[in-house]
């Protein structure tokens, strides 16, 4: 069997208006079952997919802002959130849904793997990624 | 009589918005949708082209757009009004024409 590599995921698209946010979870999906480390950042208006609240009944989309939740079940350690993109757009990390994690092996746990970064970190994470992938 | 302008693109992304303010007359109506409707809250880089905007001219958000994106309608930009889908073809009827920023 092939090596695990770390993937990274940037997303930089609001949800909703476009089809990038909802492609994007799906291969994430695809990527964490394929027992990858796959780790999230949200960046520019990708910071949107994360906004709790979302309600789209009546424009007739899914509401997929659940399936964000569950990521700590398909073993996403990390999501990552820009700081600059969040204060651009009037938002902090109180604004945001958590996403719980744990370990079902050892039992260790993180009451939310959402953790809003700077630009300088920002960087480090996307240049320490063996891959990443852009939606 | 004037014209309804809808702008459908997020103004971070696009400026769809930006073009539409600088393009359009006083007197005018601005319906924000979709991927807009991110123009419409307060507190964001982009507040003060609309507020300016608001001076001369109506701005208005689509409120199915605004729930839909988990936006509370509390923390909009002062003034801006907020419209359903039946006060969207009010606004459509009401003007000479639509244009769309897209």
């Amino acid at each position: 069997m092939s090596e695990t590599k770390n993937f990274m995921f940037l997303n930089r698209r609001a949800p909703y208006g476009t089809i990038y946010a909802w492609e994007s979870l799906e291969v994430v999906l695809i990527s964490a079952a394929f027992e990858q480390n796959v780790s999230l950042m949200f960046a520019d208006d990708g910071v949107y997919q994360l906004v709790k609240g979302s309600d789209p009944s009546e424009i007739g989309m899914k509401n997929f802002t659940p399936t964000y939740r569950t990521l700590g079940d398909y073993e996403v350690r990390h999501m990552y959130v820009d700081k600059a993109s969040l204060e651009a757009r009037g938002l902090t990390a109180d604004d945001l849904i958590q996403v719980e994690w744990e370990d079902w092996e050892t039992e260790e746990s993180v009451d939310n793997i959402v953790e809003v970064v700077d630009s300088a970190q920002a960087a480090e994470l996307l240049d320490a990624s063996d891959v990443v992938f852009s939606f | 009589m004037s014209d309804l302008h809808t702008v459908n693109k997020s103004p971070f992304e696009k400026n769809s918005l930006d073009t539409c303010l600088k393009l359009s007359k006083a007197g005018s109506s601005i319906l924000l949708l979709e991927d807009g409707v991110y123009g419409a809250m307060a507190g964001t880089s982009v507040a003060g082209l609309v507020t300016s905007a608001l001076a001369d001219r109506k701005v208005y958000a689509l409120g199915p757009d605004l729930k839909a994106r988990g936006l509370d309608e509390s923390r909009m930009i002062d003034g801006v009004e907020v419209v359903d889908y039946a006060g969207f073809v009010d606004l459509a009827e009401s003007n000479d024409k639509v244009q769309a920023w897209v």
